[in-house]
């Protein structure tokens, strides 16, 4: 069974997905840092697969894509990486990136290196609803690949629906207008907002993304849905931490998940 | 004959479509399905015409270049976007573009620059309506194209400069998409050329059809016949070859020549030749040819023109290269210099770096003396009057 759907089932609440771009901040910490992500208690881990244009994509997640460019991480290696560290952790891994980058290494090719080295669901938030029905639905779902798509608050109901519809994974819930990297407290106007999508009654599970930035913000997002996908604030407590990624990795979780530790 | 407008999904076959995340798709469906029906609207046609030949001051001439066609022994015509308010082809999009934003209810304009042509034009028609406007440029563009910075705060415009990537035009737009995102409301994104997501493509090109709208009664008028044998146009975006291009894209009797920046050369290393570099793949929201490594990072370009300095090109180009209907050239810097000089002391002209490509490329084309070749002189030099002069102090003295 995909290990999204098993972690859906066995856990429906608090769920903490943590975002990193690989290869940030050095060359081989993806391994260690998914590991030490697993230990600590994160559910379910985003990896982000560094691009040179990131359009959706704020200063820091931007900066951390440029620097593991210029380390020279690129997706033949990241799927080496990732199977490496399949050998240590079942945790559930998503793949999150920009479309070019999956045609240019061919939509086939992409999902069978991605399915063999142990991923269970991708992010491509430029891939568009028609052209991911004609040309990436069916290949996905034979690799048992989940894909998620997101959501805003421009987002009308009716095509909520049919988002909700294309995906096979989880919806990813953004939490207000606006790039990644973020970080304020959960206004009424978004609490307004997630109301609207829980009153949608939709079958998919949801995590809410964009300025979860502390266990304050995690916490307040997991009382509306099944958890929350924390990802700049990660990057820059990894900032300047090559020689400790691992502790820095540790400790991070740990802040969010037992806010008394610090 | 080939089918030069886009399907319903925003595609010149397989080029076009709107790949963009779902933050830019409210944003993006409010102009997709506004921009024709207001386009049609005729009373924004009426406000538009009038602004065109009353603000902006066209018709634009189209001028029979006498020294430049004994040169070159064929008919060479000028279409002068230079003469426009504003000084390039630029103002047609963002006079279209700002009626578009009134009517949608904007209170706030962003735009992306290259040579800083596009923001002036954007600052200017911001400036005529009363709207807020903030312009995003690349820190090497700033640099490189102070006058128009200049202008651009004179006419009351911000401009922010873009510090990531190559600092240039790719940058400044994703700059711009980025603020798209975060103001979803009250903003609208005048795109400065044929590029972006559907509807953009289709909307710059029909703002820009003006040029050879004019050139069709023009050349009827001077020649006797309403189309030329050849247009050529520089591509940066592609708008202003668009808008020349437009009226003729589905007659065969008319060759298209669509000049791109070479930078220091075509294998250089330093280029933008889009068409010779790239391959297919996304950038800024659509599907297209650009320069990117085989992993799909976006390579940064190079040319000494700002606005050239692209590595994509509009989809249009695109599938009209693809399809053969059109031919792309290319020229480097140094070619684009001699012919700047060149054009200056033979007609008194002194053209913008990107046109000055445009110009260069007839040395690269052969014809027959009675052959009709208007080229797309898509605007002025002045801005580029440093890179001018340092050129002319390379120069041995006549
Ligand atoms: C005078 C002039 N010509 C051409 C261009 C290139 O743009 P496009 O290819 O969209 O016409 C620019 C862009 O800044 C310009 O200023």
């Amino acid at each position: 069974m995909n290990r999204l759907t098993k972690l859906f089932a066995a856990k429906p609440r608090d769920i903490l997905n943590v975002y990193f771009t690989a290869g940030f901040p050095t060359l081989d910490s993806t391994v260690a840092v998914i590991r030490n992500l697993a230990e600590a208690g994160a559910d379910l881990i985003e990896v982000g697969m560094p691009y040179s244009d990131p359009m959706a994509d704020g200063e820091t997640i931007q900066q951390s894509s440029m620097k593991a460019l210029q380390n020279g991480m690129n997706l033949k290696l990241l799927f080496e990486q990732l199977t490496e560290a399949r050998r240590h952790t079942q945790v559930p891994l998503v793949l999150m990136g920009y479309y070019n980058q999956v045609m240019q290494y061919g939509p086939e090719r992409f999902v069978a290196a991605a399915a063999a080295a142990g991923v269970d669901g991708l992010i491509l938030p430029d891939l568009p609803a028609y052209e991911y029905e004609r040309d990436f639905r069916e290949i996905a779902e034979a690799a048992d690949l989940q894909v998620s798509f997101l959501i805003t608050p421009q987002t009308p109901d009716e095509r909520i629906r049919q988002i909700a519809e294309s995906s096979t994974g989880f919806l990813y819930v953004v939490s207000s207008s606006s790039i990644t990297g973020g970080s304020s407290e959960i206004s009424d106007r978004q609490r307004a907002y997630f109301d609207r999508i829980a009153a949608l009654d939709l079958p998919n599970p949801k995590l809410i993304g964009f300025g979860i930035s502390d266990a304050a913000t995690f916490r307040t997002a997991c009382e509306y849905f099944n958890g929350a996908i924390i990802g700049s604030a990660f990057i820059r407590a990894l900032g300047g931490q090559e020689d400790r990624v691992g502790e820095a990795t540790q400790a991070f979780v740990k802040r969010i998940l037992e806010p008394s530790y610090s | 004959m080939i089918h030069t407008q886009i399907d319903e999904r925003g595609y010149y076959g397989r080029f076009g479509g709107a790949y963009i995340p779902e933050m830019l798709q409210a944003n993006v469906e409010e102009l997709r399905v506004n921009y024709l029906r207001m386009l049609e609207d005729p009373e924004f046609r009426r406000e538009f015409d009038l602004l065109l030949k009353d603000y902006v001051g066209r018709p634009s001439p189209l001028y029979y270049a006498d020294r430049l066609s004994q040169h070159y022994g064929a008919k060479v015509y000028l279409k002068r976007e230079d003469l426009n308010h504003t000084g390039a082809h630029k103002i047609n999009n963002t006079i279209g573009q700002i009626l578009l934003a009134e009517r949608l209810g904007k209170k706030r304009i962003i735009a992306e620059t290259g040579a800083g042509q596009h923001g002036v034009a954007t600052a200017t028609v911001c400036a005529l309506k009363g709207l807020q406007c903030i312009v995003y440029m690349g820190e090497v563009d700033i640099e490189r194209q102070a006058p128009n910075v200049a202008r651009m705060r004179m006419l009351g415009a911000e401009v922010r400069p873009a510090r990531s990537g190559s600092r240039t035009l790719k940058d400044a737009t994703n700059e711009a998409i980025r603020d798209w995102i975060n103001n979803p409301e009250d903003t609208h994104y005048i795109i400065g050329s044929v590029v972006g997501p559907h509807p953009y493509p289709d909307m710059v090109a029909r703002f820009q059809s003006v040029i050879s709208e004019e050139m069709k009664w023009q050349l009827a008028e001077k020649t006797g016949r309403d189309y030329p044998d050849a247009i050529v146009a520089c591509v940066g975006g592609g708008s202003n070859a668009a808008g020349a291009y437009y009226h003729y894209l589905n007659d065969e009797r008319v060759r298209l020549i669509a000049v791109e920046a070479a930078g220091l050369g075509v294998d250089s290393g330093e280029s933008a030749a889009t068409s010779q570099l790239g391959t297919e793949g996304i950038i800024h929201g659509s599907r297209t040819l650009l320069m990117q490594t085989e992993d799909g990072q976006i390579v940064e370009p190079y040319s000494i023109s700002a606005g050239l300095d692209y590595p994509g090109i509009g989809p249009l180009h695109a599938f009209l290269i693809d399809a053969k209907r059109a031919e792309a050239v290319s020229v480097t810097d140094d070619e684009a210099l001699a012919a700047s000089l060149f054009v200056a002391r033979q007609e008194g002209i002194i053209p913008a770096l990107e046109t000055a490509h445009a110009f260069a490329a007839l040395d690269h084309m052969s014809y027959g003396p009675e052959d009709v070749i208007v080229v797309c002189l898509s605007g002025r030099g002045d801005k580029d009057l440093a890179a001018f002069s340092a050129y002319l102090e390379s120069q041995p003295l006549p």
